[in-house]
């Protein structure tokens, strides 16, 4: 199994508060990774250090990620971010910007102006997210004006415009009403085809129903990572069976 | 039986009192509503009261009052052209002036200021919007005007010379000195409402635009983009308060009605012929004549403030949606 994303005795802080312990986690290729554990335990951190958001918020990291074998902390980050993209958890379109617009930003900021390079990249992309049949004869209204699960999935569609090889996503289905998050579980499974994908997740449901591996993580640290399965039926840990019986967190 | 039906009705209004649950409440409804009734009754009677009288003046002038550029107590004759042209030159070359330097100022203390200096740097411009005027205008004549007459007229007319708007003697005062004051006092007023426009663009905005690999200057061109609506908005208010101005011009701008491309030239605005005037309009047309300036420039600011409300409007409503 090639393993895409390697991360390695990983700190993060903020200031100097250290919000994660000493995690070391394999994200091979192809596959979905949840990331589970109750509020504040650093779940949206540690994704959040995979494409160096963390710092953007004036946080700081030690230790090492080795994406493709080479060390991510160390590259420019505005490169590091087109290679591993990023679904937040409250869907944020562009609104200044139509929905084929959206879809384009990407590439746009990546200095491709030719329409004719665009157009089609944008209909595969709003295709890939399950979008492009809803929206297709409005692709020129506000990215603002359709429903919340729309909007995440646009979302989806301008992450993948910029032909990412990792997605991470935070919570992307928290903020969405049941349908449109079988939805997002659907697109997720369909895109671990081409994508290695990072979910943070608060529903352990949700992580048990799209992931391969799911990591349980407690206080900044991480207390177990394995097969979705092993885990969900016979954790090694008593805390991870605690945590997944809905005993605490 | 009439007498029956009226305190029926008068029946009903105190049960409704009553049945507002609170009487208290219902005071302090209808007070407060007078009270904002109040403000908007005092605009239209303030726009009254200026139309009354300045009746005189529009029924012997008529438009032409707008378009002659006559303005010659003496003979009683009153055109107001050169004088709205001064107004209008004045804030708009201000405005361009000011506009892309406060564009900057906001960036900077929304984007990329660290925290500690953001503060007392947003404090500061802010302070400078609350400086009297008339401190600016002493600053013009004892600072500026000294300035523009021995090193910047000088240089722009041996320099640009040639050009029609850098012609003639370099006295100082006019609108090339009206303008920058303007600009000055410009500034602050559209930095720190540009900047509080783009601290209001939420942080997921610019985290979309990063996690797609924009740099810093990309991904603030974005947030720009959003808040453009509101930046107008704040230019808006800018040109309101820099077509109102009184003080600080009357003293620099040179107070001659007079139509000249050349910034050198002295010109005069609404806000300061109506300041400097008012004391010696002895017969009832030359007041009449203020006071249809005065409604004049009451108008032009009533709709610049109301185009930035509806600009501001427009952009509060885009977020709701999101």
């Amino acid at each position: 199994m090639e393993i895409k994303l390697s991360v390695k005795n990983l700190d993060a802080y903020y200031g100097k508060n250290k919000v994660l312990k000493n995690i070391s986690i394999d994200v091979p290729k192809n596959k979905v990774v949840a990331i589970i554990g109750p509020s504040g335990c650093g779940k949206s951190t540690f994704i959040r250090c995979l494409n160096r958001m963390h710092e953007v918020v004036g946080g700081t990291i030690n230790g090492s990620i080795l994406l493709d074998n080479e060390d991510l902390t160390k590259t420019d980050p505005v490169l590091l971010r087109k290679r591993v993209g990023m679904v937040f958890q409250k869907p944020n379109p562009f609104p200044s910007m139509s929905i084929f617009n959206n879809v384009a930003a990407g590439l746009r900021l990546n200095g491709v102006r030719n329409k004719k390079q665009i157009t089609p990249i944008v209909e595969k992309c709003l295709k890939q997210a399950a979008l492009w049949e809803e929206v297709k004869n409005n692709l020129n209204d506000s990215g603002a004006n359709i429903s919340g699960g729309q909007q995440q999935r646009l979302c989806i569609a301008r992450t993948l415009a910029v032909s990412p090889e990792i997605i991470l996503m935070d919570e992307p289905a928290s903020a969405l009403d049941p349908i449109s998050t079988t939805k997002i579980e659907d697109l997720i499974f369909e895109l671990k085809k081409d994508y290695t994908i990072v979910i943070v997740t608060h529903n352990m449901q949700q992580a048990a129903r799209v992931s391969d591996y799911t990591a349980f993580f407690y206080v900044g640290e991480l207390i177990e990572y394995s097969d979705t399965k092993k885990m969900f039926t016979s954790p090694d840990k008593q805390q991870t069976e605690d945590y997944i019986r809905g005993k605490f967190g | 039986m009439r007498k029956v039906e009226t305190s029926s009705k008068k029946k009903s209004l105190f049960k409704k009192i009553l049945s507002s649950s609170n009487v208290g409440d219902f005071i302090f409804e209808r007070l407060t509503l007078l009270f904002a009734v109040s403000v908007f009754l005092l605009v239209i009677l303030l726009g009254y009261e200026m139309y009354q009288g300045s009746k005189l003046s529009i029924e012997k002038f008529g438009w032409s009052f707008l378009v002659n550029s006559t303005w010659d107590p003496v003979r009683e004759i009153y055109g107001a052209l050169p004088i709205i042209y001064g107004t209008v030159v004045s804030a708009a070359l201000a405005l361009i002036i000011a506009l892309p330097l406060s564009i900057g100022v906001a960036i900077y203390l929304s984007e990329v200021a660290p925290p500690w200096l953001e503060k007392p740097l947003s404090f500061l411009v802010e302070l400078l919007a609350g400086i009297p005027s008339v401190i600016y205008g002493l600053w013009g004549i004892f600072v500026l005007v000294p300035w523009i007459r021995k090193v910047v007229e000088p240089y722009l007319s041996d320099k640009l010379g040639y050009l029609p708007f850098f012609k003639g003697a370099p006295y100082g005062f006019g609108l090339l000195a009206a303008v920058i004051i303007l600009s000055v006092m410009v500034l602050p007023i559209i930095s720190s409402i540009s900047r509080d426009v783009l601290k209001s663009v939420p942080r997921s905005q610019r985290e979309a635009a990063l996690a797609l690999g924009a740099s810093k200057w990309q991904s603030t061109m974005i947030v720009l983009r959003d808040a453009r609506p509101g930046i107008l908005g704040a230019t808006m208010l800018g040109l309101g308060r820099a077509i109102g101005e009184t003080m600080a011009v009357t003293m620099v701008i040179g107070n001659r009605a007079l139509i000249s491309p050349s910034l050198f030239d002295p010109s005069y605005t609404m806000a300061s012929v109506i300041a400097n005037e008012f004391t010696e309009a002895t017969s009832e047309m030359y007041l009449s004549a203020l006071i249809e300036l005065a409604l004049v420039l009451f108008v032009i600011t009533i709709i610049i403030n109301a185009l930035a409300r509806l600009l501001v409007w427009s952009m509060d409503r885009k977020w709701k949606t999101t």
